[in-house]
């Protein structure tokens, strides 16, 4: 299964460093996996926790932001804020369950192409390793009222 | 003279606050008489579920539906007073999104069971029983409602006409509902009603400084105490809780419910519900909390702070784990 499993992975990247390097590994012919799709925003300070929440319940195995390297912001402090809601997200998907290796925030700038590639090629291996997230399933939302009987056998602690 | 408008209170997986809540509408219960029949309700008067089951379909003009969703037999009874009544409102944050029980979303029914019955501290349950579904008496054999893997808000299960949110709904709000529900005069199905079209933030006591607070040290409210001499330098309003450290729901949650919590000087705990706009109320707040922190561009330096915040799943989805994106635990 897992061998077979392509993980899909949203990339979300800031217009002004991330997406341009994306760009220049596209133009430098750097091979790198098929399996993320970028979406482009004009800077990771736009990205609200919910987009990442809403990825994974549509049926993103991983999610990825990448924005400017701190202090080259092209909105000066846009990426400050991402540093602090990403973190907060990430405390709060573990919660959840979700592993670490689904969710990763990167800097990347405008020259380094191969560290897209990198990157990608990392996320991919790490994500198809974990194999699919399938929310769906796991919210069960369509299974409403799903139940078994609480196991009666189950010896207390107390008695032992 | 008019017919009295039939009017049913149900309460399945909820703490019993809603129906006091409404009591609290004071001296207008005299008007809510007068206008008004108790048909159900289980926590004042002995109204037996085989005596709904014998009204006639849509024989209930209004069903205040309070609790989630988190056995059988809630969702047998969401069903069956569907059936019967003519408007089913979701009245208070359990029923709106699971409200405090759908926090157990975070575990499986099998470990809430484990601690609820055998492993909490104060318990004597010596042999491990456990809660079953039927037993065997010489009479016969029982039947008790099967607990559900997760809590479900109510219109998971039925369709519901209107949403009145809060834990509980302040009286004021309860009342001009019932006003709107007594004159016909309700809004489009599907509405919010019994509150404030704006966030929390808009009935605060409190003030934001203009520009360029930043959070550098996370407090909670039972150790440290809201400091009332710092001033806002906008109106001489003490400074917003948010600002001084404290996790404040404020910013993501609707108005409504006229600021209680922040006029007593405790931060806001989310309980009426994401505001107008926003999907899910947790990341939002964590988007608005995390934008605070004072990063200074400095990962290690934003974790040490970020990790002074304690359960943020429990602390933004308080209220609202039944309605947020992921709503569960994986497994």
């Amino acid at each position: 299964m897992t061998q077979n499993f392509e993980p899909k992975i949203l990339g979300i990247f800031c217009n002004w460093c991330s997406y341009t390097g994306a760009d220049l590994a596209g133009t430098s012919r750097m091979k790198y996996a098929p399996n993320m799709r970028i979406v482009r925003v004009m800077c990771s300070g736009r990205v609200d926790p919910q987009f990442i929440l809403k990825a994974y319940k549509e049926g993103a195995d991983g999610v990825l932001v990448a924005g400017c390297h701190p202090g080259d912001c092209h909105y000066i402090e846009g990426n400050f804020k991402t540093i602090g809601r990403m973190q907060i997200l990430e405390k709060m998907l573990a919660q959840f369950g979700i592993e670490k290796e689904r969710f990763r925030l990167e800097w990347i700038s405008a020259a380094e192409g191969d560290r897209v590639m990198h990157v990608v090629n990392e996320m991919t291996t790490q994500v198809k390793k974990l194999g699919p997230l399938n929310w769906k399933e796991v919210s069960r939302s369509k299974d409403i009222g799903h139940c078994e009987e609480p196991k009666a056998t189950k010896q207390s602690p107390l008695n032992k | 003279m008019t017919q009295k408008l039939k009017v049913g209170i149900y309460w399945a997986a909820s703490c019993g606050g809603c129906e006091i809540a409404t009591l609290e509408i004071a001296e207008n219960i005299l008007k809510f008489i007068e206008v008004a029949d108790l048909v159900l309700c289980p926590c004042i008067a002995d109204f037996k579920y085989d005596d709904v089951r014998a009204y006639p379909d849509g024989y209930i003009d209004v069903c205040f539906f309070n609790g989630g969703i988190r056995n059988s037999e809630a969702k047998e009874i969401a069903e069956l007073l569907r059936k019967k009544s003519k408007t089913l409102v979701a009245f208070g944050a359990c029923a709106n999104w699971g409200g405090i029980p759908a926090l157990a979303n975070l575990y499986t029914k099998d470990a809430m069971i484990e601690r609820s019955y055998i492993t909490t501290e104060s318990n004597d349950n010596p042999q491990g029983t456990l809660p079953q579904t039927s037993y065997k008496m010489p009479e016969g054999e029982l039947h008790l409602p099967k607990l559900f893997d997760s809590v479900h808000k109510l219109d998971d299960v039925v369709d519901v006409d209107y949403y009145v949110p809060g834990c509980p709904p302040v009286a004021k709000q309860i009342w001009s509902c019932i006003e709107a529900i007594a004159a016909g005069k309700l809004p489009p199905k599907g509405s919010v009603i019994g509150v404030g079209d704006k966030s929390v933030c808009d009935e605060c006591p409190f003030e934001k400084k203009t520009e360029g607070v930043r959070i550098s040290k996370f407090k909670r409210p039972h150790l440290e105490k809201p400091d009332l001499t710092k001033k806002a330098e906008l109106n001489n309003k003490p400074q917003c809780l948010l600002e001084q450290g404290f996790v404040c729901m404020g910013s993501a949650t609707r108005s409504g419910c006229e600021a209680q919590c922040l006029k007593a000087n405790m931060p806001c705990r989310g309980c009426y519900g994401p505001a107008e706009g926003v999907e899910d109320q947790g990341a939002k707040i964590a988007s608005a909390i995390g934008s605070l922190v004072d990063s200074q561009g400095n990962s290690e330096r934003s974790a040490e702070i970020v990790a002074q915040i304690v359960d943020p799943v429990g602390t933004f989805y308080r209220f609202g784990m039944g309605n947020s994106m992921l709503r569960v635990k994986k497994l």
